[in-house]
């Protein structure tokens, strides 16, 4: 078998899975509770939190736990709404954000807010000269995602810190959960951030857990109200086990991350370039430094996405239509979309997207599976 | 820089006469053992500085060490060379350079213990001076108040430039002002005092007073965390602690509420005493500042302090809580100080303790008591535990579950 499909999610690892049964069998108090089998909970839990923390470079009373990228998108999206809206009702993001920022920002539209959409261009990329006019002084929050789950790209997110440095009371979101890992950490966690939003999933810990990077001082309303939790910003029992898992997927992820990086876009480099040599392939994703090394976005044109997928799996090979979570809802793909690729061509994307784990001879079946499919597609266009 | 030696200038005692010995094999002492895990060091004690060759060890890790041992003045990393003049420029020029920035000044400041070496003072400021004035473009001289000074020793096994002075902790040597008990809570002044204490040569046994389950284990660990924040200061210290539970029931059982503050008080160092006595501590220390809470007025004082005849010694007495709170911020205990455990003298405080508390009225009420009994049991569940720099106690804070992360 051979996964190709790490965007939408990535299996867990072992040791990771070790750690979060260990914890669930044998520290299983309530951080919360007074007694030692709490206190010793929420020992690990704090110092789940620093490790977290020290690998990022910020502090530790900087990072609060999530159930994972979703939640902590709405959070700091409406909970900016909810803390800000005295100040203003005006919210920026970009037309080519996962649907947990654009859903988010729907919802907030019903209620009066407003919400201007960067365009991209046909590389997925927002511009400056549009972010700067978009600025109004009744702007709360800029939402720029680190990566686009669909293509790649990854934003300029120095340029944005630095337009936003003159507008110091605007937060500043990162969506990061496709940029952990991919050697990008200087841009995410930039000086200029408020707020980074992050999955547990996408780098090899369970479902239902992911964090936020919060910069001290800045406010945000909870969206979950309870028993006080995460200083009172984050209610409901912490998932401890999932918690103090992440927290060794994101220390095993970062180890020798310049190394796991370059290998992961040698395999990209080598399958953009022996699937582009094909007349009727379009390329979305680009192989120079404003993409991420692990996710390629291609068309075989005439062929629908879905077809492809299901050809490839004949071959124990797994990949995408752009992103899982639109993929099973036969709408083209929103990123492709907002690039203007025609509707034709769109719905006929694939993703293939690394981890750290795929090889160069995986790519290499991948490449003579591809060619096989090329010309049996060929016959039906 | 790839350093040599480090060479370190004494504080005050060069000034102690006949003790002048035993400051400087006692400082010497310190810093071995502050160092004790730089296993290639070799560090000499003489009589006018002390030198610490390195022998490939990082020097910066030793000279982070260095600055938190009193008795030092300050010290200078230095590099070693050949008695030989080319390697002496090309030195200098390197050692300037790592810290020269556009437009600045410096000078040749040239010692010479060797005097038969070829070049006396003045003719080697001349040379290096004129060297690197050819060297590096755009540098000038000047003597007074210059941006960099180039230190330059000319002794018989080598010769020894350096370009830093870095400050000391100052202070005199730990141990060579006696030995003294310092009483420990959990709170912000205590570890000052302490701090303050070990600043002036005085070495440091804690007692710290605990009682479960009115107070936590935590509470416990806290004090001991102290305990080690202060290591680096000290070396190792003894950590005693006294379990004060049954004192504190008893005393809030039978002693009227605006003297149970003072009674619990002179339990407390009545113990402390005892201890202090049978350890050979010559002094109690703790963290009393004039006016700050209730039990902190001279009245009050005089109304604890009856129970000994040592000497009680309050380094942070006449300090406003703000200069506590820097010093405590600046040897990093501040962060700790402020977790909120409930210690020994915040449980149980009453509603309105007496601010004058009379002398007579408090033995009258601790006459009361079984006094003797009391302290017995107290001090026979004593525990000491030795506590070196750096240890962890608090659960968030150790590392208990490395191999789970």
């Amino acid at each position: 078998m051979i996964y190709f499909d790490n965007s939408a999610t990535t299996k867990v690892a072992p040791a990771v899975l070790e750690t979060y049964s260990k914890v669930s069998s044998s520290i299983w108090g309530n951080p919360s509770s007074l007694h030692a089998l709490g206190e010793q909970a929420f020992g690990l839990l704090e110092q789940s939190r620093l490790q977290i923390a020290k690998l990022l470079g910020v502090a530790q009373d900087e990072i609060y736990f999530t159930s994972g990228g979703t939640e902590g998108d709405n959070w700091v999206i409406k909970g900016t709404a909810i803390e800000k809206q005295i100040y203003g009702k005006h919210l920026i993001t970009s037309s080519i954000e996962h649907p947990a920022v654009l859903n988010s920002m729907a919802q907030l539209e019903k209620l009066g807010f407003e919400v201007t959409y960067l365009p991209v261009d046909q590389h997925g990329h927002v511009s400056l000269t549009d972010l700067e006019q978009a600025l109004r002084p009744d702007t709360i929050l800029v939402s720029i995602m680190a990566v686009n789950n669909e293509i790649g790209a990854i934003q300029p997110l120095e340029q944005i810190a630095a337009v936003l440095q003159n507008y110091p009371k605007i937060h500043f979101h990162i969506d990061a959960v496709q940029g952990i890992g991919k050697g990008i950490q200087k841009l995410i966690m930039n000086e200029r951030v408020d707020f980074v939003t992050f999955s547990g999933h996408k780098f090899h810990a369970p479902r239902g857990i992911g964090f936020m990077y919060k910069r001290r001082g800045r406010k945000l309303a909870p969206l979950m109200s309870g028993g006080g939790q995460e200083k009172n910003l984050r209610s409901g029992t912490e998932n401890l086990p999932a918690i103090a898992a992440m927290a060794k997927a994101l220390r095993l992820l970062l180890t020798d991350e310049q190394e796991k990086v370059a290998r992961q876009a040698k395999i990209k480099q080598f399958i953009y370039e022996n699937v582009i040599k094909y007349p009727k392939v379009t390329m979305f994703s680009q192989l120079d430094q404003t993409f991420a090394p692990h996710i390629l976005c291609f068309t075989i044109d005439g062929v629908r996405g879905e077809t492809i997928v299901h050809a490839f799996e004949e071959h124990q090979i797994y990949l995408s239509t752009t992103s899982a979570c639109s993929s099973k809802k036969h709408v083209i793909s929103g990123t492709l979309n907002a690039m203007k690729v025609p509707e034709k061509i769109a719905t006929s994307a694939v993703r293939v997207s690394l981890d750290e784990h795929n090889t160069l001879e995986e790519a290499q079946e991948f490449v003579r599976v591809f060619e096989q499919l090329y010309q049996r597609f060929a016959k039906i266009n | 820089m790839q350093y040599t030696e480090i060479m370190v200038r004494y504080g005050e005692l060069s000034t102690k006469g006949k003790n002048r010995r035993a400051f400087i094999d006692r400082l010497g002492f310190n810093v071995r053992e502050t160092l004790h895990d730089f296993p290639d060091l070799v560090v000499k004690a003489n009589r006018d500085r002390m030198h610490i060759q390195l022998h490939g060890e990082d020097s910066s890790a030793v000279m982070a060490r260095l600055q938190q041992v009193f008795g030092i003045q300050n010290f200078s990393p230095s590099i070693k060379v050949e008695r030989d003049v080319e390697a002496v420029k090309q030195t200098a020029v390197a050692m300037i350079k790592e810290h020269y920035q556009a437009g600045m000044t410096f000078k040749i400041n040239t010692r010479r213990s060797d005097h038969d070496f070829k070049l006396d003072t003045n003719e080697m400021n001349d040379l290096l001076g004129g060297h690197i004035l050819r060297t590096i473009p755009g540098i000038k001289v000047k003597m007074k108040q210059p941006d960099l000074i180039l230190r330059v020793e000319i002794r018989q096994n080598g010769i020894f430039l350096s370009s830093q002075t870095i400050d000391g902790a100052g202070g005199l040597p730990v141990g060579t002002a006696g030995k003294g008990m310092l009483m420990i809570s959990g709170g912000i002044d205590s570890p000052v005092a302490g701090y303050l204490a070990l600043k002036r040569g005085v070495e440091l046994e804690m007692v710290h007073f605990f009682s479960p389950p009115y107070t936590s284990e935590q509470a416990l660990n806290k004090a001991k965390e102290l305990t080690a924040k202060l290591a680096p200061f000290a070396g190792r210290i003894k950590f005693i602690e006294v379990p004060f539970t049954e004192i504190q029931e008893t005393v809030k059982h039978d002693v009227p509420a605006g003297y149970l503050m003072t009674v619990q008080r002179r339990f407390m160092l009545r113990i402390a005493a005892l201890l202090a006595d049978k350890r050979d501590d010559l002094a109690i220390f703790n963290g009393e500042s004039l006016g700050q809470v209730a039990s902190q007025t001279l009245e009050s004082m005089v109304a604890i302090n009856d129970v000994t005849t040592l000497p009680v010694l309050r380094p942070v007495v006449s300090l406003d809580k703000n200069e506590i709170i820097e010093i405590a911020q600046k040897i990093g205990t501040f962060e700790l100080s402020v977790m909120p455990f409930e210690d020994c003298c915040t449980i149980f405080a009453p509603p309105a303790p007496k601010t004058k508390p009379r002398l007579e009225r408090a033995r009258l009420y601790e006459s009361r008591l079984a006094v003797d009994a009391l302290i017995k049991r107290a001090l026979a569940g004593v525990k000491v535990t030795e506590i070196r720099s750096g240890e962890k106690f608090l659960t968030e804070n150790s590392d208990t579950f490395a191999e789970l992360l």
